[in-house]
C-alpha cells in the first residue's frame, strides 16, 4: 500500500541509489518509492533535480505548502493517463452553459447535504442549530432554480455563512469562528480551516492525476480561478467529510494549546506541533475505512475521492450521471 | 472483404470483445486505470522471465504486439499467457494475428504458450475462422463509435482494473 509522506521540517530531499532521502541536521530517512503516494511539503525543502526527476518517472507530486499552510504550487508528474475523448467531452461541460450549471449545482448539492450530515449530528446536543439547518435547507432548494454561476456560487457563500455561525454555537469561545478570514486567518479556527482545505486541495489534486480528467477544466469554479480548479470544485464535497471533521476533534478533544499557535492575533499560524497534529488526525482520517456496498470491499476515504472522479468521468462520457457522494454512514 | 488498410483493431481489442464490451470500449477510447493491480505486475513478471533467450515484444504497425516468433518449417507466432481462464479471448487473439499477417502475405500458425501450466496449444487460421475475424472487426469497430456500454456486474469483475470505475458510483 502507498502512503503519503507529510514533512513539516525544513531539510533536503535526495536521491541515492534508488531510494529517496529525506535529509536533515538531525536525522537521514529513507522513504521506499514503492510506498510513496505523494509527498506534502510543509518546510524550506530543497531537492536535486535527480531525486526531482526519479519522483516524476514513479508519479509522485510534490504538494508545497507557505509557512501559514496555504498551497503553493505542486511538482505534477507529466500526464500518463491521457484520453482525447474524454478532454473533449469534459471541454465541452464546461462550455455548454447548461451542461456545467448542472454540474456546478451537483457540488453545492453535495458539499451542502454533508454540512447537514455534519450539523445533525451535533444538533441531537445543542437545539440552537435546528435554525441554522432550516436555513440552509432553504437554500438548498432554491438551487434548483438557479442557472447562472454567479447565483449557484451565492448559495454556495450563504450555506458556508450558515455553516459556521452554527458551528460557533459549539465551539468553545477560544475557536468562535466570527467572520471566515482567509488572507491571512485571523483566529484559530479560521486558520485551521485554511491550512485544512489548501491539505484537501492537494488530495485531490493526487487523485485526479490519477485519472483522465484535465485538472484545469472546472464548473463550479472558473478555470481561470488558479491552475487546477477541478480540484476546487471536488473539494467543495470532502471538506466537510474530511477537513472539518479534523477540526472537530481537535477543537472537541482539546488537543490544541497555545504552543500549537504562533505569531500575534491577525497573523495566526501554526506552529510545527500544531501541524505535525493536524497533519496526523488528517492522515488517519484519509486512511479510515468504510464499507462501500456498490464495492462490496472496504475503501479508504481517500480512494472515496478517486471514486468521485471516476463517477465524474462517466458523466462527461454520457453513461453514467454525476451524482454527488453524501455521506451514507 | 475489408481492406486490410483501414483495419485498425488491435490484438487487444479481440481479446477484450470476449471478456467485457464495457472494458474494450473505455480501453479503446484511452479510459485506462492506473497500473498498481497485483496481476497486472505478475503478467508483466511473467513476461519478463520466460524465454528468455528469445527475442520478445515485437510490435507490427502498432496494431498487433506478438510475444515471439519462432521459425521451423514455417513461422510460429507465439502468445504467452498465465493462465486458460481466458481461453476463448486468447485464442481469438492469437488467430487475428494470423489474420492480420495473412493480410500482408505471410502465412504462420499460433502457439498459445502457458508456461505456468507447461502446456501448449496449436492453432490454425482457416476459411471459417477468417470470416468469423471479419464479422467481429465489423461489430468491434460499430461498439466502439457508439455510447459506452453499461457496465454488467459478474464475478470476473472483481479482478478487473476497471471494477471501481464501473461500479463505485453505487
Amino acid at each position: 500500500m502507498k502512503t503519503n509522506y507529510y514533512i513539516t521540517k525544513d531539510g533536503v530531499l535526495r536521491r541515492k541509489e534508488n531510494t529517496v532521502y529525506f535529509i536533515d541536521k538531525t536525522e537521514q530517512r529513507a522513504l521506499p518509492i514503492q510506498k510513496i503516494y505523494a509527498i506534502y511539503a510543509y518546510g524550506n525543502l530543497s531537492f536535486t533535480s535527480g531525486v526531482v526527476s526519479y519522483l516524476a518517472k514513479n508519479g509522485v507530486p510534490i504538494h508545497f505548502f507557505n509557512s501559514y499552510g496555504f498551497y503553493e504550487g505542486s511538482l505534477y508528474p507529466r500526464e500518463t493517463l491521457v484520453s482525447g475523448d474524454a478532454t473533449i467531452k469534459q471541454a465541452e461541460h464546461y462550455l455548454d452553459g447548461e451542461r456545467r450549471s448542472i454540474l456546478a449545482k451537483l457540488f453545492v448539492e453535495g458539499a451542502a447535504k454533508n454540512i447537514l450530515r455534519n450539523l445533525n449530528y451535533y444538533s441531537k446536543d445543542t437545539n440552537s442549530l435546528t435554525s441554522y439547518i432550516e436555513k440552509i435547507e432553504h437554500e438548498l432548494g432554491q438551487l434548483p432554480g438557479y442557472t447562472t454561476i454567479p447565483q449557484i456560487m451565492s448559495v454556495e457563500g450563504h450555506i458556508r455563512d450558515f455553516y459556521y455561525s452554527a458551528l460557533d454555537c459549539i465551539f468553545p469561545a477560544e475557536f468562535q469562528i466570527g467572520e471566515r478570514v482567509k488572507r491571512p486567518p485571523n483566529n484559530k479556527t479560521n486558520t485551521l480551516l485554511s491550512f485544512g482545505n489548501s491539505l484537501m486541495y492537494a488530495t485531490v489534486l493526487s487523485e485526479i492525476y490519477n485519472t483522465q480528467l484535465n485538472p484545469t477544466i472546472s464548473f463550479l469554479h472558473e478555470p481561470f480561478e488558479r491552475r487546477f480548479s477541478l480540484s476546487l470544485d471536488v473539494a467543495e464535497i470532502f471538506k466537510p467529510i474530511i477537513v472539518d471533521r479534523v477540526i472537530f476533534k481537535l477543537i472537541n478533544k482539546n488537543m490544541l494549546d497555545e504552543t500549537d499557535f504562533s505569531g500575534d492575533i491577525g497573523n495566526m499560524l501554526l506552529s510545527e506541533s500544531g501541524r505535525k497534529k493536524f497533519l496526523q488526525e488528517y492522515h488517519e482520517r484519509l486512511s479510515r475505512t468504510i464499507e462501500h456496498k456498490g464495492l462490496g470491499r472496504e475503501v479508504s476515504y481517500q480512494r472515496l475521492i478517486r471514486l468521485e472522479l471516476y463517477k465524474l468521468v462517466k458523466h462527461v462520457l454520457g453513461t453514467q450521471k454525476y451524482k454527488p457522494l453524501v455521506m451514507w454512514w | 472483404m475489408i481492406s486490410h488498410t483501414d483495419v485498425k483493431v488491435t490484438g487487444t481489442q479481440i481479446n477484450y470483445y470476449f471478456i467485457c464490451t464495457t472494458k474494450l470500449w473505455l480501453f479503446s477510447h484511452h479510459i485506462q486505470m492506473e497500473k498498481e493491480s497485483d496481476e497486472v505486475s505478475m503478467g508483466k513478471h511473467i513476461h519478463e522471465t520466460s524465454y528468455e533467450r528469445t527475442k520478445k515484444n515485437i510490435i507490427i504497425d502498432d496494431v498487433i504486439a506478438v510475444d515471439f516468433i519462432k521459425k521451423h518449417d514455417g513461422i510460429e507466432i507465439h502468445d504467452v499467457k498465465k493462465s486458460r481462464k481466458m481461453e476463448v479471448a486468447h485464442r481469438w487473439q492469437l488467430l487475428y494475428y494470423l489474420y492480420y499477417l495473412k493480410q500482408r502475405g505471410v502465412s504462420a500458425i499460433g502457439v498459445l504458450d502457458y508456461p505456468l501450466l507447461k502446456k501448449k496449444e496449436i492453432l490454425h487460421l482457416g476459411d471459417s475462422e477468417e470470416r468469423e475475424l471479419e464479422k467481429l472487426i465489423q461489430e468491434i469497430l460499430a461498439l466502439v463509435s457508439s455510447q459506452m456500454p453499461s457496465p454488467m456486474k459478474r464475478p470476473l469483475c472483481k479482478k478487473c482494473s476497471y471494477y471501481e470505475f464501473c461500479f463505485g458510483g453505487e
